[in-house]
């Protein structure tokens, strides 16, 4: 008795009863529900298999980046599906980051006017769920753009209609390497040139306006290449063709109001980030750089951003994971992500609920975490310079 | 076997309870109410009226099966499924029935370990467009947009008609009839498809139904049936004669109006006295259903002809392939003897 007793009195011995008895409670739950499942399975006469993932899949998909057609099989529309979320998330966060910077900028602005406006965007927008911000945005561009047959038209080359939007697509011609070879070097150029500037501001004090110069020599450097070369891109101008616009790259609807409405959504949250990663700063960083003849930009730019970054970057990764977690929404407009591929036609055809169930489960979750990773690693990146 | 377990219990959370050990119809009369699986609104099929009863051509069904074993029509409570998640309620036990418009194919026959029980509506998938369109045929639909309803064996036929005929679309996936119909209206699509008779249903419920024109081709069999799940032969059987029941009485013309008469007398049909119970159905206790549950289920929702001149003439829909087979149709039903 006075053994036991003294084990359970004893801290360290107490702590590890309890973990072993949580992991045995924990392993008595999870082989319970496995026996559960195996249970119904077999009283349904069903059996665990991932053959299905090989035979064709049999339906065709709207939007694919990489080759398919319905003979492909269901693990490849699985994928041209993932490739499909990958995009819509891409742009979604591109957009949501940079209209959150801004607004949560904008939001700390001593202009009335601007910072009210930012907050009512806030406050408006993420107090609406996200799904009506989907729905929302579908129903414009389908409802207010016209159809096909009156598009309308940006100088007969661009073309809006409610299929989607419609732009000339660049095709390449031979002599085109001379462009791609120039623009590498432009690439080599900048690097240097941007490291040589770094060198002579530390030993000198010069400045040069480093980020036009290179913006200027990326751009025209592959344009003379371009023209020397004999002009060896032409464009494949959208046109109507029947029912519908035929050549030329195409946004569908469906992408265009997934990413407008994940964009801004998520821009809110980022918005709100951003201001409380400022606000961490303490205002004496702000006054000394503003005593030193700062610009209220380079203020910005280097002294208070880079600071705040190390406080935004974490709550920013689970933003940018909402956001793609938030595409498989996609589902209610139509747009053919990974749910609607995988987890929903293959999922109908083959009737296999629990193993494509798992497989999308076991994506979204490797996704997240790489997503995670590489946030986890900037964070780390940018914590070292900081300090 | 291992790893299979294990990904198993990591799915715990799409994991369906319920187990089926005792018999069926043993569940439904302990419950008192017969659960069956319709269409989330299917104008004629399964839709709720003005006072919010769900009526139509399937409801009806789920009707019949709880007048036979249950003895009263009204004793059944709906769980609406969309294409997708018909299967998965069946096979999960949220009903003992699943009376929505399901095509009966190999794979869901067989590999869904499911049982179709017959076929009560012979459809095929056909084309809606706007007349303004200018389109006869389906053929000539090369490059046009087409919503689809999705989690239906429609997408596959859609893919071999257009492949078949080596012309281009642009496939729109939507999960219920409701949204599809909206982004049709809005322009979205040039074309809706789905089974002929969902497109008249559609169709009808237009503010304008005579824009719109269902296109001739029919690009597929869609013989649509209630479905049961497998394993239970009892009430499998009770199902396929419920439905066997309803045709028979159209055939022998005992309608709602004279089936209690002609169950009170002795008719010179033999097949009539042991359907209605006059005359010993030898066979009938091993279903488990009283004498009186065809003249339950005529007197109560009609035979077969009945509810489909109910429900579907509104929609302009003919009798064709749902025909008795006397009448140049498809349907006939094994002798009740």
């Amino acid at each position: 008795m006075t053994f036991f007793s003294n084990i359970w009195r004893n801290e360290k011995s107490r702590e590890i009863i309890v973990q072993i008895l949580v992991l045995f409670f924990l392993g008595w739950f999870i082989s319970w529900l496995v026996m559960n499942v195996n249970a119904n399975f077999e009283a349904l006469g069903k059996d665990i298999s991932f053959e299905f993932l090989f035979i064709p899949a049999g339906y065709d998909i709207n939007q694919y980046l990489i080759d398919y057609n319905n003979r492909d099989s269901h693990l490849r529309a699985g994928i041209v599906g993932l490739l499909n979320t990958g995009l819509v998330a891409f742009f979604g966060i591109i957009l949501a980051t940079v209209l959150g910077v801004a607004l949560g900028i904008i939001r700390l602005s001593k202009n009335w006017l601007a910072s009210k406006i930012a907050y009512w965007y806030v406050e408006f927008t993420r107090n609406v769920p996200i799904l009506l911000h989907i729905l929302l945005w579908h129903g414009i561009i389908i409802n207010t753009l016209p159809h096909p047959r009156k598009a309308i038209s940006l100088g007969e080359v661009t073309f809006l209609s409610n299929r989607g939007f419609y732009i000339p697509k660049p095709l390449t011609e031979s002599g085109i390497e001379l462009v791609y070879l120039f623009f590498v070097v432009a690439i080599i150029f900048s690097i240097l040139f941007a490291k040589y500037c770094k060198r002579k501001q530390d030993l000198t004090g010069v400045q040069y306006p480093v980020f036009w110069i290179n913006f200027s020599v990326i751009c025209f450097l592959p344009l003379i290449a371009f023209f020397l070369s004999g002009m060896p891109i032409s464009l494949e101008i959208p046109a109507l063709k029947g029912f519908n616009f035929r050549g030329g790259m195409h946004m569908s609807p469906e992408l265009a109001a997934l990413t407008f409405a994940l964009g801004i959504y998520t821009a809110a949250f980022i918005a709100e980030i951003v201001r409380a990663g400022i606000l961490a700063i303490d205002k004496g960083q702000r006054e000394a750089a503003e005593s030193i003849g700062l610009k209220p930009s380079k203020v910005m730019n280097l002294v208070i951003l880079p600071q705040a970054r190390r406080v935004i970057i974490p709550p920013l990764t689970s933003q940018y994971l909402n956001l793609t977690k938030n595409s498989s929404l996609a589902i209610a407009i139509g747009y053919m992500d990974l749910v609607a591929t995988l987890g929903g036609i293959s999922l109908n055809q083959t009737g296999r609920e629990m193993e494509t169930m798992l497989i999308v489960m076991l994506i979204y979750l490797s996704v997240s975490l790489s997503i995670s990773a590489f946030m986890n690693w900037y964070n780390s990146k940018v914590k070292l310079v900081g300090r | 076997m291992k790893t299979k377990m294990l990904l198993a219990g990591v799915t715990a959370g799409v994991m369906f309870a319920g187990s089926v050990l005792a018999s069926t119809l043993d569940d439904v009369r302990a419950r008192g109410k017969l659960n069956c699986i319709i269409n989330t609104g299917l104008a004629g099929f399964a839709a709720p009226d003005d006072k919010g009863n769900w009526t139509g051509f399937d409801v009806d069904f789920c009707r019949a099966v709880a007048a036979a074993t249950l003895g009263d029509a009204d004793k059944v409570n709906y769980t609406t499924a969309t294409g997708k998640t018909r299967f998965t309620k069946l096979a999960a036990g949220e009903g003992e029935l699943l009376s929505r418009n399901t095509t009966w194919t190999f794979s869901r026959d067989v590999d869904l370990s499911q049982t179709f029980i017959g076929v009560n509506y012979y459809d095929g998938q056909g084309f809606m467009v706007p007349k303004a369109l200018g389109v006869k045929s389906a053929k000539g639909l090369d490059g046009a947009s087409v919503c689809i309803q999705t989690g239906t064996t429609t997408e596959l036929n859609l893919a071999e008609f257009f492949a078949g005929n080596n012309i281009k679309y642009n496939p729109v996936p939507i999960e219920t009839n409701a949204e599809a119909q909206e982004l049709y209206k809005a322009g979205r699509c040039d074309v809706y498809t789905t089974d002929a008779s969902g497109l008249y249903a559609t169709m009808m419920s237009f503010d304008n139904p005579s824009d719109h024109m269902v296109l001739p081709e029919i690009v597929s069999k869609e013989p649509l049936g209630p479905v049961v799940r497998h394993g239970d032969d009892q009430w499998a059987d009770i199902v396929a004669w419920v439905l066997r029941a309803m045709m028979a009485g159209e055939e022998k013309g005992i309608t709602s109006k004279n089936v209690k008469e002609l169950a009170a007398k002795d008719n010179k049909d033999k097949e009539i006295n042991r359907l209605l119970g006059k005359d010993p159905l030898q066979g009938l206790s091993k279903l488990g259903l009283s004498a009186d549950w065809a003249v339950n289920v005529i007197s109560q929702v009609g035979n077969y002809q009945e509810s489909f001149e109910k429900h579907l003439f509104p929609l302009t829909i003919k009798r064709g392939m749902n025909a008795l087979y006397r009448d140049g149709g498809l349907h006939y039903i094994p002798p009740i003897k």
